[in-house]
């Protein structure tokens, strides 16, 4: 299938539109609540409770035997959130630091996880296969029921997030400052650590326990590239992770073995590599360019400030000076002279050069702190 | 004519793994002072200030504003913290950040609208910080960045001010302009409570002290108690300050 059979596959094709508006859905929350995370400098968090989640879904399997994808993400939300849940008390009550206990439980129920799958894996029981789709996901099993459900979850978190924004931006950007202020931090910050629970959760069946955070992750980084506020942010990495999610999953179905997680995370990440490179005020790109530019009008201000210095001796400012005076001094070059002659500072005539009055008015006023360029 | 006090404190206890860092700490804040808290680093100055608050639980002790215990009188105390103890990379602008000093008395859920939105410019103003409203965070200087601490909790409109090293790192400008404030706001009858380093300062800046090492080695007016002997008491050395009067 090509990419344009694709795009006139996905109106009318059932199941290719139920993995699409899905993969869409995921990408939406995912980079909602991503920005979260990554402001709270909480990134390693998803990764953890997606580990974390690995366990639960070998147990919930092993109790019930059924294959039934909703009780399986149960077991998934309940041992991601005791891994959450732990990962605190470890901060909170022993001197490791947080990216240690980050560390430490990610391994420790993912190492258990696999344990349990491999152990699964080996019973005599044919139900067993494809307990391993969550480990990178199968976006190919999203049914309508799932996409309903995450669209559920999804409009239950823009509504949260719209009640306590206030309380959000408070606790992310000052929460000792929330403390003093009466709010109780204790219960938004389980609000949020919920939902970011409940996001991964979602995302397991498509994405996989081991890709999942990229999904939280990747858009938020790219987000925070292009924007200053946090709203914009917040629906920045939305509208990214949104098309991730479909762009990837075009790219999966009209190509045979390639699969749609992955395929989303690698789409996600040219958005954060694009963004790192092209973003006008944080892109490495610009910034390379306006320290050139820097660099050239420092040269040309030193150049300017030198010159005022032998004018400003002088009653007569406009009084011609030779270009041979500048040899000794260092920034001097043939370009700056006659850029500075472009910009109308200075006048050249010959061999002699003279400075114009707004040359004079500009160099006078170069080095003074207090006059605000805005 | 009987003391007013603004804050008292009871038998504060606080440690951190079997440490103490504060041992037993009474200490009556009168109201309308302008109080500097002093002590060499580790005395727990920091501390003090953040268990009043109920950002640090601790282990013993309780803290009562007017009276009344200090979660029933949280609206009257505000709060300056560090300026270090935030990401200043935050994606948001300084006039937002003040804004945040409206939340406590909007409560829950409620936004912030155009009276609050005046009274934060009117705070901005104050601190000279109002043509700079719709700069980004990080965009500001380390002094610009404590001015606009300031100017949140001042919308909070406290009774009470709690700062913690509001002059750490900021220059001549922003100093002279947070002890003007200082002073207007001990004119409005408002109590101010300070963590300090700059000892040299003290005689001029404030007119009530404490010294803090662990434990409280002195609390009273300046000019009675600000002398060699707590000093050293406190910092365990002889430190020779020549008190100006």
């Amino acid at each position: 299938m090509s990419l344009q059979e694709y795009f006139s596959l996905v109106f009318s094709d059932y199941t290719l539109r139920t993995i699409t508006i899905g993969t869409a859905i995921l990408g939406a929350i995912c980079g909602m609540l991503g920005s979260f995370a990554v402001l709270r400098k909480q990134s390693l968090l998803g990764d953890a409770i997606s580990h974390a989640s690995l366990p639960g879904i070998a147990i919930a399997f092993l109790i019930t035997g059924t294959k039934d994808t909703n009780v399986l993400l149960l077991g998934a939300l309940i041992s991601g959130l005791i891994g959450a849940f732990w990962i605190r008390g470890i901060v909170k009550n022993t001197h490791l630091k947080t990216d240690t206990a980050l560390g430490l439980i990610l391994s420790v129920f993912f190492g258990f996880g696999m344990l349990l799958l491999t152990f699964i894996q080996k019973m005599p029981n044919a139900n067993q296969s494809g307990l391993d789709k969550f480990l990178f996901g199968q976006a190919a099993t999203l049914l309508i029921s799932d996409v309903w459900f995450m669209a559920i979850v999804t409009g239950i978190c823009l509504v949260v997030l719209f009640l306590f924004w206030k309380e959000f931006k408070l606790l992310l950007f000052d929460a000792d400052y929330a403390k003093t202020l009466g709010f109780n931090t204790k219960f938004i910050d389980a609000l949020i650590t919920s939902f970011i629970v409940l996001a991964i959760v979602l995302g397991l069946q498509t994405v996989g326990v081991v890709l999942m955070s990229a999904m939280l992750l990747a858009p938020a980084a790219a987000a925070r590239q292009w924007t200053n506020s946090l709203s914009t942010m917040i629906i920045l990495a939305a509208i990214f992770g949104m098309l991730s999610g479909v762009v990837g999953t075009g790219i999966s179905a009209s190509q045979s073995n390639l699969s749609t997680g992955p395929v989303i995370v690698l789409v996600a990440a040219i958005f954060v590599v694009f963004s790192f490179i092209f973003s006008p005020s944080r892109g490495l790109l610009f910034r390379q360019i306006r320290f050139l530019k820097n660099r050239r009008d420092l040269k040309l201000h030193k150049t300017l400030s030198f010159m005022f210095d032998l004018v400003k001796t002088h009653e007569d400012k406009s009084h011609p000076h030779a270009v041979k005076i500048l040899n000794n001094f260092q920034g001097y070059t043939r370009g700056t002279l006659k850029k500075l002659e472009e910009k109308e500072y200075i006048k050249v005539e010959g061999k002699m050069w003279s400075m114009t009055e707004e040359g004079y008015q500009f160099a006078g006023n170069l080095y003074n702190q207090h006059i605000e360029n805005e | 004519m009987e003391t007013k006090y603004a804050v008292t404190v009871d038998d504060l206890t606080v440690a951190y793994n079997y440490k103490p860092v504060l041992w037993d700490i009474d200490l009556s804040i009168p109201e309308g002072v302008l109080m500097a808290i002093v002590g060499p680093n580790g005395a727990g100055k920091s501390t003090l200030i953040k268990s009043i608050l109920g950002i640090i639980n601790p282990i013993a002790g309780s803290v009562s504003v007017y009276g009344k215990p200090y979660d029933k009188q949280r609206k009257l105390v505000a709060y300056v913290p560090q300026k270090g103890s935030v990401d200043w990379d935050f994606p948001t602008t300084a006039l937002d950040v003040v804004m945040m000093g409206t939340y406590g008395s909007l409560g829950w859920i409620k936004r912030p609208g155009s009276t609050q939105k005046k009274a934060a410019l009117e705070a901005l103003e104050k601190v000279g910080m109002l043509p700079f409203k719709g700069r980004q965070i990080s965009q500001l200087s380390g002094g610009q960045q404590q001015r606009i601490f300031l100017a949140r909790a001042l919308v909070q409109n406290a009774s009470i001010y709690f700062m913690d090293e509001p002059f750490q790192g900021v220059d001549a400008t922003t100093e002279i302009a947070i002890i003007n404030i200082l002073k207007e706001l001990r004119k409005a009858g408002k109590t101010v409570v300070v963590v300090h380093h700059d000892l040299q300062t003290v005689p001029e800046y404030f007119d009530w002290v404490t010294f803090l090492n662990v434990k409280k080695i002195a609390t009273g007016p300046v000019k009675e108690i600000f002398n060699d002997d707590n000093l050293t008491k406190t910092y365990g050395i002889n430190y020779k300050v020549s008190v100006q009067q």
